[in-house]
């Protein structure tokens, strides 16, 4: 799973530029799924099982798209001017390193700061890729950066750039991987755009046109000090989500999810997540509307280049998955 | 027509700019849009197989081609413009009014304007400086302040009606000059494109709709014309002015005479890259000059193509325009006439393979 993760988080992916993500992740399923498509977006639809007495049409939506940066300008000087794809925040900006799709790298760099103890705006930062004029500058207008940080493995913990929500994919896959028996028709999306207001769901719940739909994404915690109040730790389990900024789940798809998690002896947490939203939104807002929920991973430092994640608290959430995937649903 | 090795790109000539004089001085604030669909009307009828206007008032043009496996391509412009709705009248030929869409209340004082279907005159108006105080100076202008004076002129104007600047379209050397260059320079390119056709795809042209209060029209539009790919015609803010410290101006969003500009990023959409660079490739195939316009904020009709149904792969294209969202803008003819080519050219070297491609 650890080795799994690396790959996954080492790969460049900014939203709307998913290409490289989507092939690593399609070489890895291609032996579990049924059927494999890719959407006009871009989204990664594969397909596993058929439909059996008392199953039904499942969604699974983890996205592939990371945060990053897109050049606006190149100066007389060869400094990249940019803004942000996703939710970027300046100070997380500083001192960072990124890299183009096409393999430049670069440092961020600020200007000069009248106020060190004020976060400067986006205005003020540049990227510097080694060059010292316009002529052959190997970054364009419109090229698109992640940030570069490698996988740290802690032991208990994981560190990346992009958790957010790689970690999903890798949950998504080894549920694949283990289910071998299921009553239902499963679609598994690895979806592209979330980070930019949950756009590759949105149009790939329209074509799967599901029943039930779980996104698995990454949910903020309060245990660091002086964190925002919250009542999810790192370490305490898979989150099921109960509300965020953007959806209320299905309480409903809330209840299957903590009866299977009871009845399988796994840990979990109930989530309240004040901001943010999940493709679990998408998927409950699609057509006449559908039943939906969030298997949430508990995560710290979210949309900086380190975020972090408990080990045993992906295994769980994998468990929880292949467990609520492998048994008819009946909400009520 | 200018020949080149294998096709015939349209030019813009005389009848075309008096075309778009006609639609840059007609009234279309979002919502109320039917001056310039009566334009488009007239223009298309003879040009497309099927006229539609549909249930918010888009005008749905089909031109079928012929052959096998034809793309239907979508290409979307807007009609509306943004304005002022009368929201009260205050007697003696006052009326108080709102925004439609975007516009600052500073660039308004003493503007001309023109009310409702019959375009009655009036005038915006506030405090002259001989009355206003040093701390009133300092204030900025507030729409609450401000009032549409039409004289007194009774009966003639109504809660409700739209209102737009008065402003007549002109040339100034090689630049074009109006009220709602945004987006009549792509009402305009739509309809050139629809009456050259090309024959291996099916084009259906879309005139939208309340694309200033938030894309609406082009999101039905999308969903009932079900394309498999989308070009969205625009204007776009060209801020290549001098600094006031003469540094480098790093923050133009795009700049007149530097060619059509291609949309990679902005607030609503992140443009199909296998289409940006089909634009591309067709450009320096043909020698058109072209420009990225520098990602951030902003949206086009785009936004809302693209998340409809199951996903149309969207591009953006637009004619660099200064000063938008004011009573007067300029664009630069030669950038309308490389915007017209281009697109052109992008439609006859569309090819089914190029959504096989990896996004």
């Amino acid at each position: 799973m650890k080795a799994l993760t690396q790959k996954l988080v080492e790969t460049f992916s900014p939203s709307g530029y998913e290409a490289q993500i989507r092939a690593v992740v399609r070489a890895e399923i291609e032996p579990f799924a049924d059927e494999i498509q890719v959407d006009a977006l871009g989204n990664l639809i594969a397909r596993k099982g058929q439909l059996k007495p008392g199953g039904s049409r499942i969604m699974l939506s983890a996205h592939i798209d990371e945060i990053g940066v897109i050049a606006t300008h190149i100066d007389e000087n060869g400094f990249v001017r940019f803004t942000t794809i996703g939710g970027v925040r300046p100070h997380t900006c500083l001192g960072g390193r990124v890299r183009f799709i096409n393999g430049v790298q670069g440092v961020i760099g600020a200007e000069r700061l009248d106020d060190l103890y004020k976060v400067p705006t986006f205005e003020q930062l540049y990227i510097d890729v080694g060059r010292d004029s316009r002529d052959g500058h190997p970054v364009r207008v419109g090229d698109v950066a992640g940030f570069d940080r490698p996988f740290a493995d802690l032991g208990k913990r994981m560190v990346a750039k992009s958790m957010d929500d790689r970690i999903g994919a890798v949950v998504l896959i080894e549920a694949m991987r283990q289910i071998k028996d299921t009553p239902h028709e499963l679609f598994f999306v690895f979806s592209v755009q979330e980070e930019v207001g949950v756009r590759g769901a949105t149009t790939a719940a329209f074509g799967v046109d599901p029943d039930l739909g779980l996104a698995v994404d990454v949910t903020g915690t309060g245990d660091t000090p002086k964190a925002r109040k919250m009542e999810v730790s790192l370490g305490n389990g898979p989150a099921i989500k109960v509300r965020d900024g953007g959806m209320l789940a299905d309480p409903r798809v809330v209840d299957w999810m903590v009866q299977t998690a009871e009845k399988q002896h796994l840990p979990y947490q109930l989530e309240i997540l004040e901001g943010g939203s999940t493709d679990a939104r998408a998927i409950q807002l699609t057509r006449a509307g559908v039943p939906a929920g969030c298997l949430s991973i508990p995560c710290r430092y979210i949309h900086s280049p380190s975020e972090m994640v408990d080990t045993q608290d992906v295994e769980n959430s994998i468990r929880l998955m292949v467990a609520l995937l492998s048994q008819p649903v009946e909400l009520k | 027509m200018k020949k080149t090795n294998e096709f015939s790109l349209p030019r813009i000539g005389a009848t075309q700019i008096k075309l778009l004089e006609k639609l840059s001085n007609a009234c279309a604030v979002a919502g109320d849009e039917g001056e310039v669909r009566k334009i488009v009307l007239e223009q298309i009828g003879p040009h497309a197989d099927e006229v539609n206007v549909d249930a918010l008032g888009n005008v749905l043009a089909y031109h079928r081609g012929t052959g096998e496996k034809r793309l239907r391509v979508m290409v979307a412009a807007h009609m509306d413009e943004v304005g002022f709705m009368i929201t009260a009248d205050d007697g003696d030929g006052f009326y108080r009014f709102d925004v439609v869409g975007g516009v600052d209340a500073y660039k308004l004082v003493g503007k001309a304007v023109l009310i409702g279907k019959e375009h009655i005159p009036g005038v915006i108006g506030i405090k002259p400086v001989h009355l206003t105080n040093a701390e009133e100076r300092k204030r900025p202008v507030e729409l609450e302040a401000l009032r549409i004076d039409i004289g007194p002129a009774a009966g003639k104007v109504k809660v409700g009606d739209r209102a737009t600047f008065a402003t007549r379209f002109t040339q100034l050397g090689p630049s074009l000059c109006g009220k709602a260059l945004d987006d009549r320079l792509g009402v305009a390119t739509l309809i050139e494109l629809l009456k050259n056709a090309p024959p291996h795809i099916d084009l259906l042209a879309a005139f939208t709709v309340q694309e200033e209060n938030g894309l609406r029209g082009a999101r039905v539009a999308s969903f009932a014309l079900m394309p498999d790919l989308a070009f969205v015609l625009d204007a776009t803010p060209a801020h290549d002015l001098p600094t006031w410290d003469g540094s480098e101006n790093a923050r133009y969003n795009s700049r007149l005479g530097m060619g059509p500009a291609i949309y990679v990023a902005d607030t609503s959409a992140l443009h199909d890259p296998r289409l940006v660079r089909h634009l591309m490739v067709t450009a320096d195939t043909f020698g058109i000059p072209y420009q990225i316009r520098q990602p951030g904020g902003g949206g086009t009709d785009a936004g809302a193509i693209h998340k409809q149904r199951a996903g149309i792969p969207s591009v953006s294209i637009s004619v660099p325009t200064r000063y938008l969202h004011s009573p007067a803008s300029i664009a630069r003819l030669a950038d309308w006439q490389n915007d017209l080519a281009l697109v052109q050219a992008a439609l006859l070297r569309l090819t089914p393979d190029l959504l096989k491609e990896t996004r």
